[in-house]
């Protein structure tokens, strides 16, 4: 802040706090011509005006803010550019990126500074970093007997997770089920940790363009009986025409059509189904295409905590 | 003699006056100073302007009154940075005019939520929150999927911007209507949303 803004600041804060004395004091002359405590000389229905002073409580009550305000000003940073004499401050300013508010803080702490933001961030650190690092220690599988962390992951699980996935873990159509042990990417303690830690994107394309509306119906058919289902119409005809267009699906979801977990394509024959199994439901799939998307969570989390979540998703099928 | 706090009392339009000045001292230390700071003034590193499609999305944002439950603005504290992400820096807000803080949480702040979630995910919230968060009591916005955008006042908003010192380019006020024409609303919150505090994440 500039010489001139901390004189503007210092003389109007400054000359407010002398100016209240000054009103104050004036406030307290008796200008009345009557004795303190005497009729003011009037009187309605038996009721006198007296010429009360001001409460002797509330004056000193006035004395001790203004007082108190000298203190304040001196030791918090209140004055323009004048950082107080106790280096308090609720959190670090001027801050551009990331890299500033680490460089800021990192600063603070070499200067002496109190940042009250940065303490309470250290204080954290100091108490929940060693439990957090302790379990980062211990691999997924083996963590998840620890019934303190599976409960420290579901918490972060409700914070971070449970918008999608829902609170109870069982997801939702477009949002896959945690709990079944029915796997996209893998379910292993690794996959579960490399899915949160970097997303996922997944790309099923849209078919209407190649397959046209009469390839769509008759791959649907062919879709369906994979998991032993029908469509009510002319099935074993069109499934049957269906799975000599399945063989672009097969680059995907394999020639049985059981999927790929390293391209994250769904198995199609055990009538689980992230986006809804009818016929309807697969028509709209294969004709528009689906695009799920796993948000990457390693700056939110930070790998020690993808860990602790990793396990609590882990224990819900294991 | 004369009692001289009798003036002001017995006269209103001084005694308006003496107040005016008296509780403009606040802001002209508070709010003044402020004013002429860099760091209100310069954007945070890499602040992009709203795109066509970001910036109508804010207006439909604005329309719709969201501001009215969600905030903007986190604040320094452990407790809300846990949940949100770095706490907001006034260079993230230089090119908001006006800005969105908000001052009433019933939902969650909503200044870092930009790629939290999916595209799919803000499109089946919007349409009915209660399909992904059976707790919420935000309602939905199934007409924002309905209405389509037209385009035709997106160029002069963009030159509105501009003249605030927002730097978009000729290029971007000229493309404008053709960036946004045909666009669901939806599509357009949705691009809003997703842009919002992404530059210190």
């Amino acid at each position: 802040m500039s010489m001139f803004w901390t004189i503007w600041i210092s003389v109007i804060t400054l000359g407010t706090i002398v100016g209240s004395y000054l009103l104050l004091r004036w406030n307290l002359t008796n200008f009345t011509g009557h004795p303190e405590g005497e009729s003011m000389g009037h009187e309605f229905d038996g009721i006198v005006e007296i010429n009360n002073p001001l409460p002797r409580w509330w004056t000193i009550l006035f004395y001790i803010t203004i007082v108190w305000s000298f203190f304040y000003l001196a030791l918090y940073p209140g004055l323009g550019a004048f950082e107080g004499f106790w280096g308090w401050r609720s959190s670090n300013q001027n801050i551009q990126s990331l890299e500033e508010s680490a460089q800021a803080r990192a600063d603070a702490k070499e200067q002496g500074l109190i940042v009250q933001y940065d303490r309470e961030l250290d204080y954290a650190a100091e108490k929940f970093d060693p439990i957090f690092e302790a379990y980062a220690k211990v691999p997924v599988e083996e963590l998840v007997n620890n019934e303190e962390a599976v409960k420290v992951g579901q918490r972060l699980f409700m914070q971070n997770c449970s918008q999608c996935h829902g609170s109870d873990a069982r997801g939702n159509t477009g949002f896959p089920n945690l709990t079944d042990d029915d796997w996209l990417y893998g379910g292993t303690g690794a996959k579960i940790k490399e899915t949160l830690t970097n997303g996922r994107n997944a790309a099923m394309p849209a078919w209407i363009d190649s397959m046209g509306e009469q390839g769509i119906k008759e791959t649907v058919a062919y879709v369906l009986s994979l998991s032993g289902r029908e469509v009510e119409e002319n099935h074993d005809k069109l499934a049957e025409a269906g799975k000599a267009r399945f063989a672009v699906c097969a680059a995907c979801h394999g020639m049985d059509g059981k999927g790929n977990q390293a391209l994250g394509a769904p198995n199609l024959t055990d009538n689980t189904w992230l986006y809804g199994g009818s016929e309807r439901a697969i028509t709209e799939t294969l004709t528009y295409g689906r695009n799920g998307v796993m948000p990457s969570f390693k700056k939110t989390l930070g790998e020690d905590k993808i860990h602790v979540v990793a396990t609590y998703v882990y224990s819900l099928s294991n | 003699m004369r009692n001289p706090h009798e003036i002001i009392e017995k006269n209103v339009g001084l005694l308006t006056v003496l107040i005016l000045i008296a509780i403009s001292f606040g802001a002209l230390v508070q709010i003044t100073p402020l004013m002429f700071q860099q760091q209100v003034m310069e954007p945070v590193e890499g602040l992009e302007p709203y795109t066509a499609l970001q910036l109508e999305g804010r207006d439909i944002y604005i329309r719709e009154g969201c501001v009215g439950c969600h905030s903007q603005m986190v604040r320094p504290f452990r407790a809300e940075t846990e949940r949100y992400g770095h706490y907001s820096v006034a260079g993230e807000s230089v090119w908001e005019h006006p800005f969105l803080w908000g001052s009433k949480r019933t939902g969650p702040d909503l200044a870092r939520v930009g790629q939290r979630y999916s595209d799919e995910w803000h499109r089946v919230h919007l349409m009915n929150p209660r399909d992904v968060v059976p707790e919420s009591n935000m309602p939905g916005f199934p007409w924002l999927a309905e209405n389509t955008l037209t385009g035709e006042d997106t160029a002069k908003k963009m030159a509105v911007f501009q003249s605030l010192g927002v730097p978009y380019t000729e290029e971007d006020i000229e493309g404008a209507q053709a960036a946004v024409k045909g666009k669901t609303e939806m599509e357009a919150l949705i691009a809003y949303l997703q842009s919002l505090g992404t530059y210190l994440k």
